[in-house]
């Protein structure tokens, strides 16, 4: 190689699909058992110990799942296009298969947004949904991870489905901040955001704890059902490989 | 504690049903996340394995 590597080693390492399988192994039971204990006691401590709210009562504990859910939906996003990027920049395959493996995990957590914020929008505003501009830049947001699983699939060659994606993906991106600001552009139901990094939250920490150790839950489960997709689309990519068939073969 | 009895935190002041619900789901989402790859796993290398002794030459 005459080119000259001006990127970290573990950037290159990172491309390599092999390396990639073996850390992720290493990596995932570390997460699983993260993910387990912060989203068990994230939940307890949410059902049964954080008060209620003064208006909205225990409606009020729909937050724990809603805000990570939320939060999550976008992250997974983020995450998505950016691998998609690098993936289409430095053409690595192992970028291009993270941002595959990203897609669904971030659809179904843009339903359950969605649905919590639905759930908790009956009791609290009187209707499931209303064409605000939150919900409708979220309900954006699925139908942007809908359209690229859609388009995904619908190329056969992986490296041309990739490209297409990644592209969609980066168009998106837009919808990130529109979503992120739409409670301040404009008149809305939805209340702004709980966590902000300059200001301490606007409720009590025996509210505001027990979601931070939701939100980190969630990132937690995440990280372990992205690693179990990667693991997957690995093995199935290389499947010619010789180290994937002694894995096979075991 | 923010409940007195068992059936209060059922109840969830009234808004029970939305409270459980919501719940409901998450567990859903959670556990399809997890699931779906793992048996997709285990199909790949049923696949791949009867693959493998497909094209093993005669030995």
């Amino acid at each position: 190689m005459a080119e000259k590597k001006w990127m970290p080693r573990w950037f290159y390492q990172l491309a390599s699909p092999r390396w990639c399988y073996e850390i992720t192994g290493k990596l995932l039971p570390i997460f699983a058992i993260a993910a387990v204990a912060t989203l068990l006691v994230g939940t307890v401590w949410a059902l049964a110990f954080a008060p209620a709210d003064y208006q909205q009562g225990n409606s009020f504990r729909i937050i724990y799942i809603h805000v990570p859910a939320s939060i999550l939906a976008q992250s997974c996003y983020m995450m998505m296009a950016v691998a998609g990027a690098i993936g289409l920049i430095w053409k690595m395959k192992v970028a291009d298969m993270v941002a595959k493996a990203c897609a669904p995990i971030g659809a179904t957590i843009a339903i359950l947004s969605l649905a919590t914020g639905a759930i908790w929008g009956k009791p609290t505003w009187g209707s499931w949904w209303v064409w605000d501009a939150r919900l409708t830049s979220m309900l954006i947001l699925l139908f942007l991870y809908l359209g690229i699983i859609a388009l995904n699939s619908a190329i056969e060659n992986a490296q041309t489905a990739a490209q297409s994606t990644a592209v969609l993906a980066l168009v998106g991106l837009v919808n990130i901040p529109i979503i992120k600001y739409s409670v301040d552009w404009w008149n809305t139901l939805h209340q702004p955001a709980t966590f902000t990094l300059t200001e301490r939250p606007a409720m009590p920490s025996e509210m505001w704890v027990p979601l931070l150790v939701m939100v980190i839950g969630f990132y937690c489960f995440f990280a372990v059902a992205m690693m179990l997709r990667l693991r997957n689309e690995i093995i199935q990519r290389e499947r010619r490989s010789s180290w994937v068939r002694d894995l096979i073969t075991g | 504690m923010s409940f007195e009895s068992f059936a209060e935190f059922i109840d969830m002041g009234g808004h029970g049903l939305y409270v459980w619900l919501s719940y409901a789901i998450a567990l859903i989402v959670i556990v399809t996340n997890i699931v779906n790859p793992l048996m997709h796993k285990r199909q790949i290398f049923i696949e791949q394995a009867s693959r493998l002794r497909r094209e093993k030459p005669k030995s």
